[in-house]
């Protein structure tokens, strides 16, 4: 059934770079008789392929729609820049990789939206594939036009460019969906009752059925369903099965070296840690794990069905996976045998993990990562990132004493109540870690004479469902400051000659946080800095900073009120219609508890009352392990 | 030390296969070797590599029926085996036709690329007035360019420009007759490449006219390599499976 005929002429074919992002064609891509199906969905990574197909998420959907009898589920990425401009140029519509249609001609358009600087390559997306791009232009012959993703945990800014929200995990609803969608296909399709139907499968959101009131001040006064049988509020998806739901056996193998180009494992979901910074960790609670003798069975599977060279385990925090010692030492054996490179995620630095390091890396060559994320026992409380400074050293050691010597140290600058002196403390650590390699490793046995240090600070932007959700963001000039005031402290130091120093830019973490906390009015801006030409903004090159501060002023609004404005624990947040398993008010308590630099122990330890208990599984039903640690 | 054997595989790439780039349809036959099981050998280190070995480079857009790449294997069971789980670990554009048993000392197959074979169709429309004259014509200005002691070109290269002779590079060039292609056989070993595209170019430049942008549809027939002889004769061209023997 493969068909040679593709959508871009050979003369187009040839004047673009990499033309193999655009052809399909790869090995294990589904091929299905467009005669034998009536759902034909396209999803969407809005962004490279390279990046696109690197995403679990989508193989995992992809296999889970291609299971589906009737439903051929494609795939479809932003085309670069240089295709972008031939097909507007030639008016040639954005197709699916697998048959080569024209995605305008599919039932479902699916985007997944993982970071806020992807929206701009949304509406890209919609106008190539000549699709309307606001929600309420679009015709019954119109793909419906579905988000899912992190990002859409707060859709509001993005609400008018979708009919429909899928809340939380994909694994659950789709199929009710397809199947309302089916029927009403069959009874003649009506757009507007369908979604107004769809509305009621739980975890799908429907934009168009709310209607938003504001304060005087700009925040929000009401959020309101317009229809009775329309819910107020939206509870996330989750799959409470992991071990026995869809898992990609066959996974697309690309022809182009794409950036995650190996088998990946995603051993569990959730994270016990609860660190008050991080949307992930809030987002995907309950945490759930996978049974460790499925995933040795998939690890082989899926290494003997793509070929590929390497192997990685995915999650949010790897090493407290229960299992982790045994299935590292199955897969070490079995990838040896097979010349399949393992790839570890970060692990928590520990005799344990330096030991299954020293088995599958390079000592001299790799190094140690540690993710403290703020300089300061202090902060690091009100962060509550469990690392100590002691931790750090006697892990370091450790490694010093097994050959290391190079170590990389993830930090954030711009939390909440952040000091100079907590600043200091990224300094001040980074030097005593190169003290203890001076204090371990014996002259003589110095193998570049030098340890290297390398610290890297991001800047702080504050996520919906985090207990930071209330915080002020940085400005750009503090945030500049704080990194100049970093880099000075460093070269204070002792050692600074071993600490090198890196900080990624301030521009784009402004804008992040615009969207990241943003409400409807935003879809205006969004709207207008794409068509003054703004596209592919998460890539810093392409990103253009003036227009979309120009254009936000142009709508009447500022950046600073998304921002740097302090919240007041009452104001009514756009997400906040959104119910993400976690309560407002356990938020509320973390966020004080920040404030007061007392920690919360991690869910193995003491339950927080968080809410994700309500899912009735994963870790929330498990015994306490207090009494092991 | 275990045992290695050298095999060499030859196979095709056609279809929308053909905007796929080199290094890609090499990091492509990685994986599809170990979707296979063919118990392929490894350096050894850290990051183990497959001894694999291409022929000659294939550029995007263009087809190709003769590709060729060695590969050492620890042990071997039959050639029609090899041939079967390839295809079955490959995608329909890329098909494995032959695997064969290389003798001992063999060269290996990028180093005793020695030419290659093209078919070279022009897009409608972009044919060149001289193609468009009667059949005689074409074949006596053929022949004329044949005829001819030596073909100055240009080739540009990443050091700047450089005058190269073509005519010891085209060992073979005729025309079908009907009008429709042209076969070259020319020079492919490394250093004294000689690109279908740069014989066109050349033949027209002496008649005024200029090639089209992606004018030409040209497809690899076959690479071949030369079996020596002596000192003063390089030996006849053999397809580069000729070499090895089935098994």
């Amino acid at each position: 059934m493969h068909n040679d005929s593709l959508a871009l002429s050979r003369d187009v074919l040839m004047q673009i770079e990499k033309p193999a992002r655009y052809i399909g064609h790869e090995y294990n891509s589904v091929i299905k008789d467009p005669a034998q199906v009536d759902v034909r969905f396209a999803m969407c990574f809005p962004d490279v392929y390279e990046i696109g197909m690197s995403h679990l998420g989508i193989q995992i959907l992809y296999d889970m729609f291609n299971q589906m009898d009737g439903v051929w589920c494609e795939r479809v990425y932003s085309p670069w820049l240089d295709l972008d401009a031939i097909m507007r140029r030639d008016n040639i519509p954005l197709f699916a990789l697998e048959s080569q249609d024209p995605i305008k001609d599919f039932d479902f358009l699916g985007i997944t939206i993982q970071y806020e600087m992807c929206y701009t390559n949304i509406l890209q997306v919609l106008d190539l594939a000549q699709i309307p791009l606001l929600s309420k232009d679009r015709t019954d012959d119109c793909p419906i036009v579905i988000g899912g993703g992190p990002c859409t945990y707060n859709p509001e800014p993005i609400a008018d460019f979708f009919d429909l929200f899928y809340i939380g995990e994909g694994e659950t609803r789709y199929a009710e969906l397809i199947s309302l969608y089916r029927k009403h296909k069959k009874n003649g399709f009506d757009r507007v009752k369908f979604l107004r139907e769809a509305a009621r499968i739980p975890g799908m959101y429907v934009p168009s059925l709310y209607e938003v009131t504001y304060h005087e001040d700009g925040t929000i006064k009401a959020f309101t369903p317009k229809y009775e049988d329309v819910p107020a509020t939206v509870l996330k998806e989750v799959e409470m099965d992991l071990t026995n739901t869809y898992y990609p056996m066959n996974p697309v193998v690309p022809y182009v070296k794409i950036t995650q180009d190996r088998v990946v494992l995603e051993i569990q979901r959730g994270c016990i840690r609860g660190c008050r910074f991080c949307q992930a960790g809030q987002l995907y609670r309950p945490v759930r794990e996978r049974n460790v003798e499925k995933l040795k069975e998939y690890a082989i599977e899926m290494l003997n069905n793509t070929g590929h060279e390497e192997l990685t385990l995915s999650s949010l925090s790897s090493s407290d996976y229960s299992k982790l010692p045994e299935l590292i030492d199955y897969l070490i054996e079995e990838c040896n045998q097979r010349h399949v490179n393992i790839s570890l995620p970060s692990l928590r630095i520990d005799a344990f993990s330096l030991d299954v390091m020293s088995k599958v890396q390079d000592v001299k060559k790799s190094s140690l990562t540690f993710a403290p994320e703020a300089g300061s026992q202090r902060l690091r409380n009100v962060i509550n990132k469990g690392l100590t400074e002691e931790v750090i050293l006697k892990g370091s050691h450790l490694a010093f004493e097994g050959g290391w010597t190079r170590v990389k140290l993830y930090f954030m600058l711009g939390q909440p109540t952040e000091t100079e002196e907590d600043i200091r403390g990224i300094a001040e650590l980074c030097n005593k870690i190169a003290a203890e390699f001076f204090d371990t490793v014996p002259k003589d046995k110095r193998v570049n004479g030098r340890v290297q240090i390398v610290a890297s600070t991001s800047f702080f932007v504050p996520k919906p469902f985090t207990p930071f959700q209330w915080a002020p963001q940085c400005t750009k000039e503090e945030f500049v400051e704080k990194a100049y005031f970093t880099r000075k402290c460093i070269s204070e130091q002792l050692n600074q000659k071993s600490i090198k120093y890196n900080w990624h830019e301030a521009d784009a973490s402004v804008m992040e946080g615009v969207l990241a906390r943003g409400d409807r009015r935003l879809a205006e801006v969004i709207l207008k800095v794409y068509q003054k030409g703004c596209f592919y903004d998460a890539w810093s090159e392409y990103y253009k900073h003036q227009t979309w501060i120009d254009t936000i002023k142009e709508c009447g609004l500022t950046p600073e009120f998304y921002t740097s404005r302090p919240r007041d624990l009452a104001e009514i947040f756009p997400w906040d219609f959104i119910d993400a398993g976690v309560t407002k008010e356990f938020l509320k308590r973390e966020w004080l508890k920040a404030q007061a630099e007392t920690i919360s122990e991690n869910c193995k330890l003491k339950c927080q009352g968080c809410g994700a208990a309500r899912f009735g599984g994963g870790i929330c039903f498990e015994e306490r392990a207090l009494d092991h640690e | 030390m275990s045992d290695h054997y050298k095999l060499r595989i030859k196979f095709q790439k056609t279809g929308a296969i053909q905007y796929i780039g080199h290094l890609d349809v090499m990091r492509f036959f990685q994986k599809c070797l170990r979707r296979a099981q063919i118990d392929v050998c490894y350096t050894t280190g850290f990051s183990p590599h497959q001894i694999l070995t291409f022929a000659a480079p294939l550029s995007v857009g263009l087809e190709s029926f003769g590709e060729y790449m060695d590969v050492e294997v620890g042990t071997i069971t039959s050639s029609e085996d090899v041939i079967d789980r390839l295809n079955a670990a490959s995608v329909p554009e890329i098909k494995i036709v032959s695997a064969k048993l290389l003798p001992e000392g063999a060269g290996n197959a990028m180093a005793s690329v020695a030419a290659a074979k093209y078919q070279v169709d022009f897009f409608e429309g972009r044919v060149p007035g001289i193609f468009q004259e009667d059949t005689g014509s074409v074949h006596a200005r053929l022949d004329a360019f044949l005829a001819k002691d030596s073909i100055p070109y240009v080739k540009e290269g990443k050091k700047g420009t450089r005058e190269v002779d073509l005519r010891k590079g085209i060992f073979e060039l005729s025309w079908d007759g009907q009008g429709k292609f042209l076969t070259m056989t020319l020079d492919a070993s490394s250093g004294e490449n000689v690109k279908p595209s740069q014989v066109l170019e050349a033949l027209l430049q002496e008649c005024d006219e200029e090639l089209a942008e992606n004018a030409l549809k040209i497809t690899r027939l076959d690479v071949y390599t030369r079996i020596y002889a002596s000192e003063e004769d390089p030996g006849d061209l053999i397809p580069m499976d000729e070499v090895g023997s089935v098994f």
